[in-house]
C-alpha cells in the first residue's frame, strides 16, 4: 500500500514538478526542496494535491520544507494528518 | 566603527566622486564593470583571495579566488567572441545559482555584451516575453532549463545560440553549443572591451500593472552607485564573509550579490538550495558569515521556525544584517534583535534604481518598521499623487520620488520610451511605492500605488496572470490581485468566471494553479482562486480589479457608480 502510495506522488511530481524534457530520476528520498525541484511557492500547490488527494488537512505550521524535502518524508506527514497509508 | 562613519555628516558633505576616486572609475578611460569585479581587484594584489564559496545542495563545495574569476570570466568572454557575439547584444544567463551565472555574468560585460539574468523558475511564456523584447541573441543555460529555450527557439529568430554550460556526451541540437568553463584552457589575458560610462551594462525585466514586462536597462556608470553603497550600507569590509541570499535572476542578486561585493573584494558566499531555516543556519555557522543581506519573507520563515533553531547553531560571526525586497515590519527587526543579538537594517530600493535609495545604516538609530533614510547624494521627498508637488507635513503620505541623476539610475525601459517617460513627473522620478516621512526624516512605508503584487520581495503583474489565464480552455475572465499574507507579504488570488460548460471544482482550481505555475512561474501561480458567475465590471466592459483586491485587503471599495453589475 504504501509504496503505491510512494510511486503515486513521485509520479506527480516528475508530472508537475519536473521539466518535460527532463531525465532526472525522483525516489523516495531525492531531496525535493532543497534540491530546488519544489520550491516554497510551488509547494502550496504539492499541499493542495495531498489534502485532496487524502481528504486531509495539513496545518500551515507543520507544512514546513523539511517535511515537504522528500516523498518519504511527506509520507510521514500525511500519516500523521490522518491519511490511511 | 563602521565604515559610513556619521551617516548626518555623510549626508552633508557628499560627492560621488568619493566613490568613484576610490575605483579609480575611468582609469585607462576603462569603466567596465567586469574589470572593477575582477582585474582590478587582482592589480591590487589580492588574486589569491578567495572571492567565491559556492555550496550545492548535496554538500559539494566549489572555491574561486579573485584570479579564478577574473581568468574564468575572461574564458566565457572569448567563447562570446568566437560565437559571434557582439558588444551591445543581450546575452541571457538563465540557470540556477551555480558558479557559472556569478562568472559568465562578468564575462558577457567583458566583451562588452549585455546581460540579462533570467529567473531560472520562468516558464515558457515569461521566457519568450523577456528574449523576444530584448531580441537576446544567445542564452547559457544548463541542461536542466534548456528544454523551455528549446521549446520556444521556434518563436525567436534573432536567437543565434544556446550555450549549456554543463553538456554531457549528448548530442547537441543544431544552434546549440557546450560551454565548460572550467574545461577550456584558461584565458589569462583578454582585450577588455572599452566602456563608457554610459554603455549599457544589464537588463533586468520587473512587471508592472499593464503590459507586458519592462526591461530596465543599466549602465557600466552604476557600479558607482553599486560600490559606495555596498560599502557603507552592507559595511562590507576586507574580512568579511558576505551572504546574498537573492537570486541573481532578480536585481538584487545583480547589484549585491556580484557587483557590490566583488567590486569591494569581499569573500562571498552561495548556498544553491532551497530554503528551510536549519540548513540556513548550518551554511551561516559552517562559513562563519559575517555580514547578511537577505529578504522580509524568509526572515518571516526564519521567526516560524522559533528560538529554538537559532539556538542550535553558533551564529556568532554575524556583525550586521541587513534585507530588501518588501517592508520590514517591526516585529521581524526586534525578532531578530532577540534571535541574533541585533537588528536586520531595512534596505528600500527597486529594479529601476539599480542601487540602494532609502536605507538604515550602522550607527544610525533604527527605528523598527521604518524604511531609515536617503542614501547621502539621494534627494529623495514624498509627493502629492495629483500635483507631483513634495508635501511638507510630517506623516503625510504621497509617493517616494527621486530627483534623476543618481549613477545607478536606468537609462530606459528597453523599447519603451513612452513608459519610461511617464515614470518622471515634475522634475521627479516616480518609484510607484507610497510612504509618509516623520519628523526626523524617517521613511515609512506604506504600499504600492498601483496593482503590482509584491509577493516574497518579487513583483509580479496582474495583467501576465490575467492574459495565461485566459489561454486555459475553462476560463472566460479573470483578474488577478494580491492578497494579504502573514510570510510573503501578499500571494497572488485569482478571480475567474468559467465558460459555459465548465463547473468549479478543486480538480480544476488545481488545474489552474499548475497551469500557472508552469507557463508563468512559481511567484505568478494564484495560491488562492475564486469562481464567480460573473466579473464586477464598469459600465465600459473593464474588470474593476481595484475593487477585488480592496475587497482582500478589507479596504474601503470606493467609487463604484460606474459598476456595470453586483
Amino acid at each position: 500500500m504504501s509504496d503505491d502510495i510512494k510511486k503515486m506522488i513521485i509520479e506527480y511530481v516528475k508530472k508537475e514538478y519536473l521539466d518535460e524534457d527532463s531525465d532526472m530520476e525522483v525516489k523516495e528520498d531525492t531531496k525535493l526542496i532543497s534540491s530546488g525541484i519544489v520550491d516554497s511557492f510551488s509547494m502550496v500547490s504539492l499541499k493542495t494535491y495531498l489534502e485532496k488527494k487524502f481528504s486531509i488537512k495539513l496545518p500551515d505550521e507543520d507544512a514546513t520544507p523539511e517535511a515537504f524535502d522528500s516523498v518519504n518524508n511527506i509520507i510521514e506527514l500525511i500519516r500523521k494528518f490522518g491519511a490511511k497509508v | 566603527m563602521s565604515n559610513i562613519g556619521s551617516y548626518e555628516e555623510r549626508y552633508k558633505n557628499f560627492d560621488w566622486k568619493i566613490s568613484e576616486q576610490e575605483l579609480e572609475f575611468g582609469k585607462n578611460g576603462q569603466h567596465n564593470i567586469g574589470y572593477y569585479c575582477s582585474d582590478r581587484i587582482c592589480e591590487k594584489g589580492l588574486g589569491s583571495k578567495l572571492a567565491l564559496i559556492w555550496e550545492g545542495f548535496t554538500g559539494e563545495v566549489k572555491k574561486y579566488t579573485y584570479d579564478d574569476v577574473r581568468a574564468y570570466s575572461n574564458t566565457t568572454a572569448k567563447f562570446l567572441q568566437d560565437q559571434g557575439v557582439k558588444p551591445g547584444e543581450r546575452v541571457c544567463l538563465f540557470m540556477d545559482k551555480i558558479p557559472e551565472l556569478y562568472i559568465c555574468f562578468l564575462g558577457i560585460l567583458k566583451m562588452g555584451g549585455i546581460a540579462q539574468p533570467l529567473f531560472s523558475a520562468f516558464g515558457e511564456e515569461s521566457l519568450i516575453t523577456r528574449l523576444d523584447d530584448a531580441k537576446t541573441k544567445a542564452v547559457l543555460t544548463t541542461r536542466k532549463h534548456a528544454g523551455k529555450v528549446r521549446r520556444i527557439r521556434k518563436d525567436l529568430p534573432e536567437l543565434a545560440t544556446i550555450i549549456i554550460v554543463d553538456a554531457d556526451d549528448k548530442p547537441l541540437n543544431p544552434g546549440e553549443v557546450a560551454f565548460g568553463m572550467e574545461k577550456l584552457p584558461r584565458v589569462e589575458k583578454f582585450d577588455i572591451f572599452k566602456a563608457e560610462r554610459e554603455t549599457p551594462s544589464v537588463l533586468h525585466y520587473t512587471s508592472g500593472t499593464t503590459g507586458k514586462p519592462k526591461g530596465a536597462q543599466h549602465v557600466h556608470n552604476s557600479l558607482v552607485g553599486q560600490y559606495l553603497t555596498s560599502k557603507w550600507v552592507l559595511d562590507l569590509k576586507a574580512d568579511d564573509i558576505y551572504w546574498c541570499t537573492a537570486d541573481p535572476g532578480w536585481v538584487t542578486g545583480t547589484s549585491y550579490g556580484i557587483i557590490g561585493p566583488w567590486s569591494n573584494g569581499v569573500t562571498q558566499v552561495v548556498l544553491d538550495a532551497g530554503f528551510s531555516a536549519q540548513n540556513w543556519y548550518a551554511f551561516i555557522e559552517r562559513m562563519k558569515v559575517t555580514m547578511w543581506y537577505s529578504a522580509p519573507t524568509a526572515i518571516r520563515m526564519l521567526m516560524k521556525e522559533g528560538f529554538d533553531a537559532v539556538k542550535k547553531h553558533d551564529l556568532s560571526s554575524l556583525r550586521h544584517l541587513a534585507s530588501v525586497g518588501e517592508p520590514l515590519n517591526a516585529e521581524a527587526v526586534l525578532w531578530s534583535e532577540k534571535a541574533f543579538g541585533q537588528p536586520f537594517y531595512d534596505t528600500f530600493w527597486q529594479t529601476e534604481t539599480g542601487a540602494m535609495m532609502i536605507c538604515n545604516y550602522p550607527g544610525m538609530k533604527v527605528k523598527p518598521g521604518s524604511m531609515g533614510k536617503p542614501f547621502p547624494g539621494i534627494t529623495a521627498t514624498v509627493v502629492n499623487p495629483k500635483t507631483f508637488e513634495p508635501v511638507d507635513k510630517p506623516g503625510t503620505v504621497g509617493l517616494i520620488a527621486f530627483r534623476p541623476g543618481w549613477p545607478s539610475m536606468m537609462r530606459a525601459y528597453w523599447n519603451n520610451q513612452e513608459t519610461y517617460d511617464g515614470k518622471f513627473k515634475n522634475g521627479w522620478y516616480l518609484s510607484g511605492d507610497r510612504s509618509s516621512i516623520d519628523a526626523d526624516g524617517y521613511y515609512w512605508f506604506v504600499g504600492r500605488d498601483d496593482d503590482v503584487i509584491n509577493t516574497a520581495g518579487h513583483l509580479v503583474g496582474p495583467f501576465e496572470i490575467e492574459s495565461a489565464l485566459l489561454e486555459h480552455p475553462a476560463v472566460a475572465e479573470s483578474a488577478a490581485v494580491g492578497k494579504p499574507d502573514p510570510l510573503n507579504m501578499e500571494v497572488v488570488k485569482a478571480f475567474i468566471a468559467l465558460k459555459p460548460g465548465f463547473e468549479p471544482s478543486s480538480d480544476l482550481e488545481m488545474e489552474i494553479m499548475n497551469f500557472i505555475r508552469k507557463k508563468l512561474s512559481p511567484l505568478a501561480m494564484p495560491q488562492e482562486i475564486e469562481f464567480m458567475a460573473s466579473m464586477p465590471k464598469t459600465r465600459s466592459g473593464k474588470i474593476m480589479r481595484r475593487m477585488l483586491r480592496a475587497k482582500e485587503w478589507g479596504e474601503e471599495i470606493g467609487d463604484i457608480s460606474t459598476l456595470e453589475n453586483d
